[in-house]
């Protein structure tokens, strides 16, 4: 396993007491593997990322739990050894691509300086890696493109753009958060393509951050649903889309708009989920999505599930308790 | 808004936090409230002729070998109470200082709206006025009104409208700032959806403006007008202390430090040092408060 | 065949985005128009409701604004009801004919005033057309829409940032409905909702548009979002119409290779493995658009007419589309 993620709970400390924004979040991805992390806003699923790569903004700080690149432990780690791991062995890759890309650099001398920050090649090796990045994720004639300016790019290409500087030191894990939100459907799709190849051909192992189901039921192998700050479920794709244990799962892949086919004539009503996901300051006892739950049981307005097994997946849910009621 | 409420607010908690804030807050507080209370709060009125005793002229402070305690601060060349000058003085000089900023503050929104929201030729015509104005310095342009007014109305006239006349000077001195502020707030704003789904509605855009954009730009204008104040006090001050400002009459603190300064190398210091401090304290206090009041207001630092 | 209750007749809107005049005289570049709208006619019936669908740049934006009158067109007319609202023989007062329609923003964030409470926003519209006399019609009616859209009564003395994204579109489509239209212009309004909070605003204007009689023109990016609540869908680039369609129709025989691209392009949620065709290149640079047919660089069907002339629509069915392949029958 390249990130092994236990227990995780991160915490903010404001004048009003501390509030918890993610608590007993476990996962783990293997090389080559996408791991989807699907939730609406507010759920925690940004903020889970930014933990493991370390950059939480304060006064957030990790509370409790462990997270382990490749079996060792990053998150006690000074700020300077952290520093040295991004970039290196974690690389990122955020919603926009305008932001991400220094706009004063050219896209040649930002790759350059990344690969040789953390690789040790001379100058003219690193300007040959980045060319050869280029062309591997797919901006046409690179050799007239490394040396323009971000704002000389397309929003699909300066993603591509983006993608190459995560892996340009070659990390044994990516972060991407939101990667595809800000493009365009076609463009999106082009995206989606070239994570899955770098998955596969370099072995990467990737944790997609985003609300769109659709987007992961195409990239990732596995996904974890998150909610108010935990995990609903989490398995392997198809089970959680068309399988899904958990009433909120259920939930949200009935509420997607799906194009409807041929043969329906009239527009078919989506499911809905009554109420909205709680603030993080006020998060009912006991399960978190019990006040919207159309199942809802005694135990859940008490007491707090943890993800237990229900056929291929795990789920925080008591209608899945072996033991004892 | 309950007091309760405000209290608990985030701008009242960041005001109990910044030992800064509190500390300007009270000095603004005593300054300010000195200055308006100054008919029943001062000892004496330096003002009535028939109260002054030239005999206790150039008395001076209490504290000091020769000083009584009847006057606290010693007396000026005429006898007048310096405390009491002083309250006086401020009261003239936060007059003019807010009358002044009013003024500016009403002239550069109004203008500001207007360019912001109707853009094309009447918002670089107002622009092009503002950047010509910025580039002579507003001490100079307070004095041209001054001595333009001072030419063309007649001398008997000249004490009775020297402040109204201060106070547009001053007031044309200052408008820029806010109308560029708001200008630029006004850009942003109109372009939301908010301000378009009223065009939907059908509202003129004098209803937009007044009832839509306003409230929403004025956010850092308060900010503008509180260290605004200071200024406008520190210009008047000068323009006093050149006299070319309040009439001898009616003195504000610049011209009590002004008519000290005469005196300061006979060795009488407390004509020009009390009225000194006091200015800067005032000026400082409010300057302060105009600081937190914009950090604390700012969402990007909170 | 229900009338149309809007029309749109060869529709034009074009922006001037050329340098300012002295930089212009000095570094010698021409006038650049940008065409956001070109040519566009289309009908929406009563009680339908028509989805346009496009990317960015397409123009769909432009073409609501310039329905509700926030821009005036730069060529063509709109008719509402069969009166010209729009174009070169308007009347002198369209004002009564105006306060039929009202818009629904897509930034629920943005589209209320922050200084204002609920009620005060809602009751903007009554006001200002002089629907309602007296604090005591108008607060009853708030209080009434305010039911009607999910929310309560209390929630008028509230301001907008005490509510969540979902609720401030309630509220913005308590405002549009407050002054009775009977023609609503949606412009994304969903796009900036998560997932289960847009399913409950998509069956609300379904269940509004079926008690009120509304009409409505919807705007957006999310073809499984259109599919849900559309009767009728045209499909936008660059600013041109290129098909539009039965829902039904366009679902199960896309003719324009764009709509198909669109189509293939949609995450399959379905996970039935089928194969997506990878899409070719990028939206054009819209002040740059090609020439003849906007699509031809990406479409795998252009041929030599395509690169020079401009397609025209062409009826087939109950839909129309422009293209040169469907014309010539080679798709």
């Amino acid at each position: 396993m390249i990130l092994e993620v236990k227990d995780l709970r991160v915490e903010f400390p404001t004048r009003h007491g501390t509030l918890v924004a993610v608590e007993g979040i476990s996962f783990a991805i293997a090389p080559g593997e996408v791991l989807g992390v699907v939730g609406e806003s507010g759920a925690g699923k940004s903020l889970t990322g930014m933990a493991v790569i370390g950059l939480l903004e304060p006064p957030g700080r990790i509370a409790a739990g462990e997270i382990r690149l490749d079996g060792k432990r990053i998150d006690n780690l000074p700020q300077e050894a952290l520093r040295r791991i991004r970039g290196r062995r974690i690389g990122a890759i955020f919603q926009d691509p305008l932001t991400s890309l220094n706009p004063l650099y050219t896209v040649g001398q930002q790759l350059v300086e990344t690969i040789r920050t953390h690789l040790e090649v001379d100058a003219s090796e690193a300007r040959a890696k980045a060319l050869a990045l280029l062309r591997e994720v797919g901006i046409p004639a690179p050799e007239a493109r490394i040396d323009h300016y971000p704002h000389q790019f397309s929003g699909g290409m300066r993603q591509r753009v983006v993608i190459a500087l995560a892996i340009c030191a070659e990390p044994q894990l990516i972060i991407a958060d939101e990667p595809t939100t800000a493009l365009d459907v076609s463009i999106q799709a082009q995206i989606i393509q070239l994570l899955k190849k770098l998955a596969r051909e370099r072995g990467t192992a990737i944790m997609l951050i985003t609300h769109d189901m659709g987007v992961i039921a195409e990239t990732a192998d596995r996904v974890a649903v998150m909610y108010a700050g935990r995990i609903a479920e989490i398995g392997p794709v198809r089970e959680v889309i068309h399988a899904a244990r958990h009433p909120y799962t259920a939930g949200l892949m009935g509420s997607i708009p799906k194009i409807r086919d041929a043969t329906q004539k009239k527009r078919v009503p989506l499911v809905q989920i009554e109420g909205a996901m709680p603030r993080l300051n006020a998060i009912p006892p006991g399960c978190a999505f019990h006040p919207r739950c159309t199942r809802v049981l005694e135990r859940c307005r008490i007491e707090r599930p943890e993800p237990r097994a229900a056929g291929a997946n795990l789920t925080a849910c008591w209608l899945y308790d072996p033991g004892p009621a | 808004m309950k007091f309760q409420g405000i209290w608990s607010s985030d701008l009242a908690y960041s005001f109990r936090n910044s030992p800064v804030a509190v500390v300007a807050a009270v000095l603004a507080l005593v300054c300010v409230g000195g200055a308006l209370l100054a008919p029943w709060l001062a000892p004496y009125n330096p003002f009535d002729a028939a109260s002054l005793d030239l005999n206790s002229a150039l008395a001076p402070p209490a504290w000091t070998a020769q000083g009584a305690a009847s006057h606290l601060l010693g007396t000026d060349d005429q006898g007048r109470d310096i405390l009491s000058t002083i309250m006086y003085g401020a009261r003239i000089s936060l007059g003019v200082g807010v009358a002044a900023v009013l003024f500016a503050l009403v002239l550069g929104v109004t203008l500001g709206l207007v360019a912001g929201y109707f853009g094309g030729k009447l918002d670089s015509l107002i622009m092009r006025v503002a950047d010509v104005q910025l580039s002579f310095p507003s001490i100079l342009i307070a004095l041209l009104i001054n001595g333009v007014a001072r030419v063309v109305l007649p001398d008997d006239r000249h004490d009775e409208i020297a402040i109204p006349v201060l106070i547009l000077a001053i007031g044309i001195s200052g408008w820029v700032q806010y109308a560029r502020t708001v200008r630029g707030s006004t850009l942003v704003e109109k372009n939301k959806e908010y301000v378009q789904a009223a065009r939907v509605i059908g509202r003129d855009p004098l209803a937009i403006m007044l009832r839509h954009l306003l409230p929403n730009v004025m956010g850092p204008v308060l900010v503008i007008a509180t260290i605004h104040i200071a200024t406008a006090i520190i210009t008047e001050a000068t323009l006093s202390f050149l006299g070319v400002g309040v009439p001898p009459t009616r003195p504000s603190l610049g011209t009590l430090i002004s008519h000290g300064n005469e005196f300061l190398i006979s060795g009488v210091w407390w004509i020009v040092l009390f009225p000194g401090l006091a200015l800067v304290t005032l000026v400082l206090s409010v300057n302060l408060l105009g600081d937190w009041l914009r950090d604390a207001l700012n969402p990007k630092l909170r | 065949m229900t009338p149309a209750l809007l029309s749109l007749e060869s529709l034009g809107r074009d922006f001037d985005v050329s340098k300012p005049w002295l930089n212009r005289v000095l570094e010698g570049t021409p006038l650049q128009l940008l065409h956001a709208v070109d040519g566009v006619s289309l009908e929406v019936r009563k009680g339908e409701t028509l989805a346009l669908v496009g990317e960015s740049g397409c123009g769909k934006s432009t073409l609501a604004r310039l329905i509700v009158g926030l821009y005036a067109p730069s060529r063509g007319r709109i008719r509402f009801d069969g009166v010209e609202i729009a174009g070169p023989e308007v009347p002198p007062d369209t004002v009564r004919l105006r306060r039929r329609m009202q818009m629904i923003f897509q930034d629920p964030y943005a589209s209320l005033n922050p200084r204002w409470r609920v009620r005060e926003i809602i009751a903007e519209p009554i006001s200002v057309l002089g629907l309602l006399n007296g604090k005591d019609q108008i607060d009853a009616r708030v209080a009434e829409l305010l039911t009607q859209v999910g929310l309560v009564p209390e929630d008028g003395e509230k301001y907008p940032h005490q509510f969540s994204g979902g609720q401030r579109q309630r509220i913005s489509i308590a405002r549009a409905l407050s002054g009775r239209p009977e023609f609503l212009v949606c412009d994304e309004p969903t796009s900036a909702l998560d997932v289960s909070v847009q399913a409950q605003i998509l069956n609300l204007m379904s269940e509004l548009q079926a008690r009120l009689g509304l009409t409505y023109l919807f705007i957006s990016h999310n073809l499984a979002v259109v599919s849900h609540i559309a009767d009728r869908i045209g499909v936008m680039y660059l600013g041109r119409l290129v098909e539009i369609a039965d829902a039904q129709d366009l679902f199960a025989r896309p003719r324009h290779p764009y709509t198909r691209m669109l189509l293939d392009a949609v995450p399959d949620l379905e996970m039935s493995g089928r194969q997506r065709t990878p899409v070719a290149g990028e939206v054009p640079n819209p002040l740059a658009p090609p020439a003849g047919c906007a699509f031809h660089p990406r479409c795998p069907h252009a041929n030599e007419r395509s690169k020079t002339e401009l397609p025209r629509p062409i009826p087939r069915g109950g839909a129309a589309i422009a293209c040169h392949a469907v014309e010539e029958n080679r798709i």
